[in-house]
């Protein structure tokens, strides 16, 4: 019998202070429905208790949203705090209103991709696969 | 023998049965899912008296002079970085033929915290302008004169201390609060439903809410206490039905409230004003515009028994949709926003704001901002629709759209009754779960391509010109935060403390909240403080999120 392999699983939060969670919600939705385990936070998360949750939930990626314009501020300090408590193997991505020119600067600060505005549903889910192809979600 | 000439409508159904149709798998129902037939005709009018704009139940529009008596106005949201910056925005727009202002304030003065607290990190100044206190606000109007303009000030949670701080610049200007004229947003319902910028929980918010409108009513009577806003459900994903549902549920429930208090729905019904989105189905906007007047006329005549023509009468200003518009190819923005503008002019809007082709990548720039402004000019003097009242009324089609509109809004009206009305069903997560299904199925429309957005899922283009985008200062976030601290150490410490303390105790009873915060704003202190004052009655609010 080949050996069950975990589902991936994914923190999904909203850092900083606005409370526009469309997006986060549509992008949950769909990666749950694309057979991974999703944890919602809710709005408001700091970079601390965003990773609290991704460390208690096991979680292997973390997904940000933001639209208030605080990416860069508010990316790298997940990332850094990652690094603080020696869990840089959890994997950040993000996605919201975030200018092209930005994106260069967080990848470089360890956020592992960007999505904006407009990015297809299926082009999140198929990075997630290319990135974890050895435990793909069904 | 003479032929009996065959019903023309019959000959057409026929025609069009046996004609061919395109098929691209498109929808041909409305963006909102309303199902659309390809033709209307007198058959689908409904049976009803003529009606004529300024008459009950105003279909046709308030006035009975459309914009021929006087034109919408020309309201342009904005607002970043410091107050002084965006004074220079506000004297540029004003020099530039706008005719009210419009604040848009920074994430942290929206959710009542100072600059210097530790979670506006990032956030100052970024999505509108950062106030601290009363010293930042006599910045942002400085040679501003606030007896001759009108503003609005987009901010809920912490809605009365703002407003106060406006009320204490116009003292200072010589002003007096009787002659300031403009809207506050002060609408916290959709803040639980859709924008979630929400502090107290309902109770004390919906009190905060009910004693602003009461102080107006004797104190600043020029002035729309509430805003009761679709935008924000819409934009977070609603259709258009459920927006305009969910926003007249929601102004029944702050007339409620205020009856509850003691009010007669005269007494402040007609400072009651709306704000609607509008999106990019053009019938369905304007169908939804007419709706929104006939049924609130009804509700506020019938069901709360108003007297005065004016508490009848639905005034609403408009924003085109944010949602409608692409990071893509973004100069297609403006003719978006050409289009959305005409639908909220041919819906009979008292009041417009036209966003900017870049608003979907930062703030706009100030030639984004002037194109924006320019297309609602170029609509009101080059097209001629402001010269015909109603132009739609009587269409086949905009009727009975409206119509389905009306019957749509009423099947909401009912579902929340039985919840146990707005309180209830938010908490409930009735309508956060709505407007997210919403969201999602129109999602996946474009993720199927049953819809098109052009340049995101068809019409796309490889190479892209990146066009210029506003920037933030980082230093700004430092030199705010140096400026509130100066602000604090400056003042009399004693003066603040006091009033702070009375307001807290005011707080704890039930008298109305407003004169004590306008004390505190008068003596310096700052929003935060205050808002952590209120805080320590009346307890935060967080929301069970739903996926």
């Amino acid at each position: 019998m080949p050996t069950a392999t975990k589902p991936i699983r994914i923190v999904v939060a909203k850092v900083g202070l606005d409370g526009h969670d469309r997006g986060v919600k549509v992008v949950a939705r769909a990666l749950r429905d694309a057979g991974y385990e999703v944890i919602y936070t809710g709005l408001r998360q700091t970079p601390e208790m965003v990773v609290d949750a991704a460390l208690q939930e096991d979680a292997q990626v973390i997904g940000l949203s933001i639209h208030s314009g605080a990416h860069m501020t508010l990316f790298p300090a997940v990332v850094d705090e990652l690094k603080r408590r020696q869990a840089t193997d959890i994997v950040v991505f993000g996605g919201g209103i975030i200018p092209d020119d930005d994106i260069a600067a967080l990848k470089k600060r360890g956020v592992a991709e960007i999505f904006t505005p407009g990015t297809p549903l299926q082009e999140i889910v198929d990075w997630l696969r290319q990135r974890f192809p050895e435990r793909a979600a069904t | 023998m003479k032929v009996r000439a065959r019903d023309p409508k019959e000959v057409w159904q026929e025609e069009f049965e046996s004609a061919s149709v395109r098929e691209d798998g498109l929808e041909t129902s409305t963006i909102s899912g309303v199902p659309l037939q390809p033709l209307y005709t007198s058959d689908d009018r409904p049976e009803r008296a003529e009606e004529f704009p300024g008459q009950y139940p105003y279909t046709r529009g308030i006035h009975p002079s459309g914009y021929r008596g006087r034109l919408w106005t020309m309201r342009q949201f904005s607002g970043f970085a410091t107050a002084e910056e965006t004074n220079r925005r506000y004297t540029y727009l004003l020099a530039n033929g706008q005719t009210g202002l419009s604040v848009a304030f920074d994430m942290p003065t929206l959710m009542g915290q100072d600059s210097d607290a530790p979670t506006s990190r990032g956030e100052v100044g970024h999505c509108g302008v950062a106030i601290d206190s009363l010293a930042d606000m006599e910045t942002l109007f400085d040679g501003i004169p606030l007896g001759e303009i009108t503003t609005s000030m987009t901010i809920n949670s912490p809605a009365a201390i703002l407003l106060c701080m406006y009320i204490a610049v116009g003292e200072k200007q010589g002003v007096p609060a009787s002659r300031l004229g403009g809207t506050l947003q002060n609408d916290i319902l959709k803040e639980f439903i859709a924008q979630k910028e929400f502090i107290f929980p309902p109770a004390p918010s919906m009190r905060l809410v009910v004693d602003s409108i009461e102080y107006c009513a004797k104190e600043v009577p020029k002035w729309n206490t509430i805003s009761i806003s679709g935008y924000h459900i819409r934009e977070a994903g609603s259709t258009a039905a459920q927006e305009l549902a969910f926003t007249l549920a929601d102004g029944m429930a702050y007339v409620d409230a205020c009856i509850e208090r003691g009010m007669h729905v005269d007494d402040f019904a007609s400072r009651l004003s709306f704000f609607f989105d509008a999106h990019i189905d053009f019938f369905e906007e304007i169908a939804k515009f007419r709706a929104a007047r006939r049924i609130w006329a009804r509700w506020m005549r019938e069901r709360y028994g108003a007297r005065q023509e004016r508490s009848w009468k639905l005034r609403f200003h408009t924003q085109t949709a944010g949602v409608s518009l692409t990071a893509q190819q973004p100069e297609l923005n403006i003719a978006r926003t050409a289009i959305e503008a005409l639908a909220a002019v041919l819906g009979g809007t008292q009041s417009l704001h036209t966003n900017a082709m870049d608003e979907v990548l930062a703030l706009p720039t100030d030639r984004a901002a002037r194109i924006a402004l320019r297309t609602q000019q170029l609509l009101a003097y080059e097209t001629g629709v402001a010269n015909t009242i109603d132009p739609l009324g009587g269409s086949y089609f905009i009727e009975s759209l409206t119509d389905e509109m009306e019957r749509q809004a009423e099947t909401y009206f009912k579902r929340i009754e039985e919840i146990g009305g707005v309180i209830p069903a938010i908490e409930a997560g009735f309508f956060q779960k709505e407007i997210a299904d919403a969201a999602f199925r129109y999602q996946q429309e474009l993720e199927q391509k049953r819809r098109i957005m052009v340049g995101i899922n068809d019409f796309t283009v490889d190479d892209e010109e990146p066009i210029e985008i506003l920037r933030i200062d980082p230093r700004l976030e430092s030199e705010q935060v140096v400026r509130v601290r100066d602000v604090r150490g400056k003042r009399d410490q004693a003066k603040v403390s006091n009033a702070l303390n009375r307001m807290r105790k005011a707080a704890a009873g039930t008298d109305n909240l407003m004169p004590y915060i306008l004390d505190a704003v008068r003596a310096y202190a700052t929003e935060g403080e205050i808002m952590h004052a209120l805080i320590e009655v009346f307890g935060t609010y967080t929301e069970t999120a739903v996926v």
